[in-house]
């Protein structure tokens, strides 16, 4: 008896039992993962070659068409080519102003002034305030401040009588020869300010975070060698942050595209419309493109990327 | 005559600008005047930029406060801006009766508060795990875990949607209850999701937990080990408590983006009395039907002092906890 028993414990080494119980503090999230995501991934698929009718007394019935459903959201369907269109550009916009936007506000936010927590809780508080309901009132109530009718006729009339508008500008900038292309999307950029600023919150705090981490003898020797802080910035902050801008682009191009309207429609077209298979086709593609976006992205930035470990 | 006169002025300015030149105390003060001008012109800068990001921030949440307190009157009245001449709570009056205020944030801060606590401790678990066992196919289930990250949740909505309708385990349910239960339109899918790792953004909190616990040096848990400290005690007692900053930064966005969640709630058709950031999308029109309130602009100002009463818990714990938070999210593994 007791023979046995060593024996059964000898079978398990070490390490297997270090597998073991690994795999016993995992188990809650992997049972989960098979359950409900892997299987639902699955089904996401299954549903988008298939024609789906719910049963009166519960459950569905599944019929296969191939790829109808697809044939049928970019031949036939209204308005899905255009809002996948319009979200993909968004984003293609959106995704570098924001990183850009970020890692300047961060380089701002680390020096030591007064106040800097309090700056640092406000620049925070949009990730806090993010329900849909609160977001909405805050765009109304920001358009009431610097929008509105009384204000924008206010602004027209000064406009008018100092001979400046903002055409005006793009008119300055344009004859000085910058491409329109860029005048548009800085323009653009200036007009969505408080939309950039109010998706930027968790990108600043990895901005913040990952600045800390940068050695401060690494900035000693640059000063020494006599780099002005626009070199400084280039040859040392840069490459020592690239790192975290992979992380960044993956946050913002994750939550730009939950944000978008593509969303919006895979659920009314579910839940309104009741068409499951076309919405499983829209958030299918879109899931798709977004990964495939992903997946260049971050090629394309870890080849220029310097892992300083 | 002329000239001769301003030779040696010259001469002498000369002289006097050659000497400023050899004189390196003239120089280093320069050179430290300029500095200083730059510096400041810098922080003036800076402080244009942090003063007008901070505005715009911050400005919608001052309008929203302010008209939440504005009488008719002063809506009506174009030369009121901000401050209101007449203020009233009525507002809040009646948004706290139609949001059923107490009884509807009671429960929703509990059902945030319960689905944190499962959040910590089953993403810290399945966080340490990863990050000091080894086990065959770790990195394949690790990537796992990032395309929950990056895939987002509105994927696979609909087969959500579906499993929950008609909700069965292996067969179990449908022994007892004779067929698969449906358990929509109860809070009861959101526990089961968050209890199996699979809530709202756990797979962001699994990483960020194993980021923090792959930092922490091995040694601790070697002398808890040679003390003949067990696995779990380790865990609970060692691990966790060093791993706090992750857990205050966990906890507060987990509860707080629970709190604000719209999308599971919408799906999984739980009840506006559970989630009040559900509700206050329905508080307008009730008002409107019930107290015969007509004129948008007017039950605007219902909607704010309701938004400012589902922000209040918020901001009370932000303000309360800000510090340790963004100390946390600074040194915990969210920067990987």
């Amino acid at each position: 008896m007791a023979a046995a028993k060593t024996v059964k414990k000898k079978k398990w080494s070490l390490s297997q039992r270090r597998a073991m119980k690994g795999f016993i503090f995992i188990a809650p999230w992997l049972i989960g993962f098979l359950w409900f995501y892997a299987r639902s991934l699955f089904m996401t698929v299954q549903f988008s070659f298939s024609e789906l009718t719910v049963r009166p007394g519960g459950g569905y019935d599944l019929r296969f068409v191939w790829l109808d459903n697809f044939i049928y959201a970019f031949r036939a369907h209204a308005s899905y080519k255009q809002v996948l269109t319009t979200s993909l550009g968004n984003m293609l916009v959106d995704v570098p102003l924001i990183t850009f936007f970020s890692l300047f506000m961060a380089m701002l936010l680390n020096r030591k002034f007064k106040g800097r927590t309090l700056v640092r809780a406000i620049f925070f508080l949009p990730v806090i305030l993010n329900s849909d309901a609160v977001v909405d009132a805050m765009n109304l109530a920001r358009s009431m401040m610097s929008g509105g009718i009384s204000s924008a006729s206010a602004e027209m009339a000064a406009a008018a009588s100092s001979g400046m508008s903002i055409e005006y500008y793009i008119q300055m900038f344009s004859s000085l020869g910058l491409p329109e292309v860029i005048i548009e999307y800085v323009s653009g950029a200036v007009g969505r300010i408080s939309e950039i600023i109010n998706a930027s919150g968790v990108q600043i705090i990895i901005f913040i975070a990952a600045l800390q981490s940068i050695p401060g003898s690494m900035y000693e020797v640059a000063k020494i060698e006599g780099a002005t802080a626009y070199e400084t910035f280039w040859k040392v902050t840069f490459p020592m942050v690239m790192p975290h801008i992979i992380t960044n682009v993956v946050y913002t191009v994750v939550d730009s595209f939950t944000k978008s309207e593509v969303i919006e429609l895979a659920y009314d077209t579910a839940f309104t419309v009741q068409n499951y298979g076309l919405s499983s086709v829209f958030s299918l593609v879109s899931t798709v493109i977004t990964c495939l976006i992903l997946v260049l992205v971050c090629g394309i930035i870890q080849k220029r990327t310097f892992y300083y470990n | 005559m002329n000239k001769q006169k301003t030779v040696p002025l010259v001469n002498s300015i000369r002289a006097s600008v050659q000497s400023m030149k050899e004189d390196t105390q003239f120089a280093n003060d320069r050179l430290r005047w300029i500095g200083n001008i730059k510096s400041l012109v810098m922080s003036l800068f800076r402080l244009a930029i942090i003063l007008g990001i901070c505005y715009v921030i911050l400005g919608p949440v001052i309008g929203i406060v302010s008209s939440s307190f504005f009488s008719d009157a002063d809506r009506a009245n174009p030369m009121v801006y901000l401050i209101p001449r007449e203020p009233t709570l009525y507002r809040y009056e009646l948004a706290v009766t139609y949001l059923d205020y107490w009884k509807t944030m009671g429960a929703s801060l509990l059902y945030s508060l319960t689905l944190m606590l499962l959040q910590v401790v089953v993403c810290s678990m399945v966080g340490y795990g990863f990050a000091r066992f080894d086990f065959p196919l770790k990195k394949i289930l690790f990537g796992c875990v990032v395309v929950m990250i990056v895939i987002p949740t509105n994927t696979v909505m609909l087969p959500m949607y579906m499993t929950f309708s008609q909700f069965d385990v292996l067969g179990i349910i449908s022994l007892i209850k004779g067929g698969p239960v449906n358990i929509l339109s109860s809070p009861i899918p959101m526990y089961i999701l968050t209890l199996f790792g699979c809530g709202l953004r756990s797979g962001l909190y699994i990483y960020i937990f194993n980021q923090f616990f792959r930092g922490l040096p091995k040694e601790i848990e070697e002398a808890a080990f040679v003390d003949g400290a067990g696995t779990w005690y380790t865990y609970f007692r060692i691990m966790l408590v060093n791993a706090l900053p992750s857990v205050v930064t966990v906890a507060i966005f987990s509860m707080v983006w629970q709190y604000n969640d719209t999308f599971y709630a919408r799906l999984f058709l739980i009840s506006d009395d559970i989630i009040i950031s559900k509700k206050i999308a329905s508080i307008e029109a009730n008002i409107s039907n019930v107290e015969k309130i007509m004129d948008p602009t007017i039950l605007e100002l219902f909607l704010d002092a309701g938004i400012v009463l589902i922000m209040l818990p918020i901001i009370i714990i932000y303000v309360l906890l800000q510090k340790q938070f963004i100390e946390g999210v600074e040194r915990s593994g969210i920067v990987g």
